[in-house]
């Protein structure tokens, strides 16, 4: 297990070296730059502001000078369009507030989702399936970017129960809304794997051998079923996960959260060069990360996978 | 022979500074004003706050925040007129080239004074190319002795014509005569830089824990994306008469979610979401305010040989285009907003400006189609020889609207087809500044309230010449305005032979439609740079 561990993470540099060199690449071929505006800038101003970020330099250097900043001072280096913030600063500001919203809508979606499905795939065909089956379509089929402004005109505008945006340091009443319209639709998906996959689970042999030999029902579903009608959902959170932490454009932008996703966005609107790539490294190394997360947890459910 | 500031004013024809150059301007609260308890203004912000550092401002909200924290020699008042704002006066000589500006005694916000000293170090590091500032340009556009060479790296910052005589005198020598020079003060790349404080701090000198200010408040709060907060500064040489407590300046990204926030109180004020300001006027006539907006809206056509349509290249071609374009259609059918038709490129509101006759902007539009599709078969074309032309503009609904209803007119009346290709922002600028479109959308705003902001475009030398547009005349004319005693006379007949040559076509110009809370006041309706000052607000009990 150990030793695999240590595969992976020996693996995950050069797969993120690559990333670099690949985002470096297909953001310089992209036009425009980080200075340009609709006032055109005059060529001794853009030679001076180039000379200052070091893009005067060939590309080659600025790659490998970005690579080494990056590696021995885990510097990303200035943002080219908040001029007076850098890439690091970007990130620590707003990976919080995403970690934050993204990790409370994992948990609210993983939790109702399982719950929901299993609860139907138990009642197969009886209403709380109906109800789970018709709320799961329904919240997949609404977008968030409708989500979010319905949540808001219903507890914003109308009810006047929760701030329409904002984010206030982390105060609760500001997470509520982007929790539920971020989650809605993984929990759909969650509840529709985890019904299918836990329906097919009770189909097999082994629930029936479980079930012939006089087990409660409880612990058919709990110690037999369960376990392995989670691995279909658990290879879905993986990716999910990431997802949901490094925020949503939507969220961001509707709720006006400060988030990293927002963050994300911009930064290739505007050409930023650094903060694009600081951040694909983010998202990157956490991809990497929640890839491994998945493959060990799949070990420790299914006893069928080694390591 | 130097002149008394007021008098040099009143001389400087068609400006008419005169008027509120001797007192200052601050909140005005009409006797017997019942003022709310809570004066906490919150302004809605389109984007992300992008600096507080004045020197580096690039964009209109980032300036409203920076005018809260610092402020110039001069403000620009309610009606967009120069008030005093650090100088109490100035004194000028007789061929407009030496300003002499007398400061008072202000203070920054950690109790230091404001000196001239201040505004020499400020705007020798505006044009410094270690600052490398994307407004360094604005120096020398403004006249400042020696800025562009600067710039360029050929002379050391402090060959910059500004100069501290004494810790409460500041004068700047200007390369040309320039009777407008005091209506550029308010710009943030002109205000004062607290020198110690980013000598100490570097980069992260506007940081809330760092930053030093003399403007009327100071940073409390800011997270990017989300609000910039900033409380009253008890510092400010006219606290006494501010109102307000705080400000803040709220991220809200989408124009729906802004109204939805203003309309449950979140906001005091938001931009009226495109299309819809008829409807919220008609329900909300006292909080819809549509104002005319320092900004015009025009189609580049590319001059140069880097294209190759022909037809754009005949004078007649480019006419009746531009005449068949039935404005008043696009502004009350498409837009909406209060925005007003243009058929020059120079705002009508600038200070000083006399439009001069265009006879197309007098004519009915009958009169105009029936022109355009004479000029048209003169040219050659028509039904059966159909023209075809290439349109780029930057990926958007309006932008795509005005295209689409433009490209309906032209075929109705003219036969053309107009072929559109939208963008993202950053390749529209780029192929717009490469010259390889036939028509792109462009628009540009006033950086500060007098002519030359907009005509200085039309010199075939000018950066921002996207058209490629090459007149002798217009840049003789231009050049002959810096030295003239009344530069609008040129104005005009730069006006005048743009309209000939038609290397633009004027849509609108732009308006400011927004929805704002009953209960604030001293809003500047009247200012068309709407250059607002938090310190001329107040919020009264509803």
């Amino acid at each position: 297990m150990i030793a695999f561990i240590l595969k992976r993470l020996a693996v995950a540099i050069p797969t993120l070296l690559v990333l670099i060199v690949i985002s470096f690449i297909l953001m310089k071929v992209a036009p425009g730059n980080p200075f340009a505006g609709e006032k055109t800038v005059p060529k001794a101003v853009l030679d001076n502001i180039f000379a200052r970020y070091g893009l005067d330099k060939p590309e080659w250097q600025q790659l490998l000078e970005y690579i080494y900043n990056v590696v021995f001072h885990f510097d990303f280096g200035p943002s080219f369009k908040y001029r007076d913030r850098t890439v690091n600063d970007i990130i620590a500001q707003g990976f919080p507030v995403t970690f934050t919203y993204g990790a409370w809508a994992f948990l609210f979606a993983t939790v109702i989702g399982v719950s929901l499905g299993v609860a139907a795939a138990l009642r197969q065909n009886g209403w709380i399936d109906h109800l789970a089956v018709g709320l799961s379509i329904g919240a997949q089929v609404v977008p968030n970017f409708v989500m979010a402004p319905v949540l808001v005109l219903v507890f914003t505008l109308w009810l006047r129960w929760l701030p329409g945006g904002g984010w206030d340091g982390g105060h609760w009443s500001n997470i509520v809304l982007p929790v539920i319209a971020l989650a809605t639709s993984y929990l759909a998906s969650i509840t529709r794997i985890m019904r299918s996959s836990m329906l097919e689970v009770l189909g097999s042999n082994y629930i029936r051998t479980a079930r012939a030999k006089g087990l409660p029902g409880w612990q058919v579903v709990f110690r037999h079923a369960l376990r392995p009608a989670m691995l279909p959902v658990v290879s879905y959170l993986g990716p999910v996960f990431v997802g949901m932490v490094t925020g949503s454009v939507v969220i961001d932008l509707y709720f006006s959260t400060g988030g990293i996703g927002q963050a994300f966005v911009n930064s290739a609107l505007n050409r930023d060069y650094s903060t694009i790539l600081g951040i694909t490294i983010l998202l990157g190394a956490l991809t990497i990360a929640a890839n491994l997360v998945v493959d060990v947890l799949y070990a420790w459910i299914d006893p069928k996978i080694k390591l | 022979m130097k002149l008394n500031g007021v008098l040099a004013a009143a001389l400087a024809a068609g400006l008419l500074l005169g008027t509120a150059m001797t007192a200052s301007f601050a909140a005005e609260v009409p006797e017997g004003t019942t003022l709310a308890s809570e004066q906490i203004f919150k302004y809605r912000v389109l984007d992300n706050i992008n600096t507080l550092d004045p020197q580096l401002v690039e964009d209109v909200d980032t300036s409203a925040v920076v005018r809260s924290l610092f402020e110039g020699l001069y403000n620009s008042g309610q009606g967009g007129d120069p008030v005093p704002g650090v100088a109490e006066s100035y004194e000028v000589n007789a061929d407009k080239t030496v300003y002499t500006f007398k400061l008072r005694d202000a203070k920054w916000s950690n109790g230091d004074p404001v000196t001239a000293g201040d505004f020499v170090y400020a705007w020798q590091r505006a044009v410094d190319p270690k600052t490398a500032s994307n407004y360094a340009y604005f120096v020398g556009l403004v006249g400042v002795v020696n800025a562009d060479d600067i710039v360029a790296g050929k002379k050391p910052v402090t060959d910059l014509g500004v100069k501290a005589i004494d810790d409460k005198t500041l004068e700047v020598t200007l390369s040309f005569s320039s009777p407008w020079f005091v209506r550029t003060l308010s710009h943030a790349t002109l205000f004062p830089a607290p020198k110690a404080v980013i000598e100490a701090k570097g980069v992260d000198w506007t940081k809330p824990e760092n930053i030093v200010g003399n403007g009327a408040y100071t940073l409390a709060e800011n997270t990017p994306g989300e609000r910039v907060v900033v409380k009253r500064n008890p510092n400010y040489w006219d606290n006494a008469k501010t109102v307000l407590e705080e400000v803040q300046f709220l991220t809200i990204n989408d124009e729906n979610q802004g109204l939805t926030r203003w309309r449950a109180g979140e906001v005091d004020q938001t931009d009226v979401p495109a299309g819809q300001y008829p409807a919220l006027k008609a329900e909300l006539p006292d909080n819809t305010y549509s104002v005319p907006n320092f900004c015009t809206y025009y189609f580049s056509v590319n001059m140069t040989d880097k294209q190759t349509n022909a037809a754009l290249k005949d004078v007649k071609v480019r006419e009746a285009l531009s005449l068949a374009i039935d404005r008043d259609v696009i502004v009350n059918g498409v837009l909406q907003g209060g925005q007003t038709p243009a058929y020059s490129f120079t705002h009508p509101l600038t200070a000083g400006f006399k439009m001069p006759d265009i006879p197309a902007a007098s004519m009915t539009q009958a009169d105009r189609d029936a022109k355009a599709v004479q000029l048209m078969a003169e040219a050659g074309y028509g039904k059966d020889k159909p023209l075809e032309i290439n349109y780029i503009y930057n990926t958007s609904e309006a932008h795509k609207k005005v295209a689409t209803v433009v490209g309906q007119m032209w075929k109705e009346k003219l036969g053309v087809t107009l072929n559109l290709a939208d963008m993202e922002f950053q390749t529209l600028l780029d192929t717009r500044h490469a010259k390889t479109y036939e028509l792109a959308r462009n628009a540009w705003c006033g950086d500060y309230n007098e002519a030359s902001t907009f005509l200085s475009l039309l010199d075939s030398k000018s950066e921002q010449n996207d058209q490629g547009y090459a007149n002798a005349d217009v840049d003789a004319l231009l050049a002959a305005s810096k030295t003239s005693a009344d530069p609008n006379v040129e104005y005009a007949a730069v006006e005048v032979q743009a309209s000939k040559d038609v290397p633009i076509m004027p849509i609108y110009f732009y308006a400011k439609v927004f929805m704002q809370s009953a209960s604030v006041k001293g809003w500047p309706f009247t200012d068309v740079e709407q250059n607002w000052y938090a310190k001329d607000l107040y919020k009264v009990a509803e």
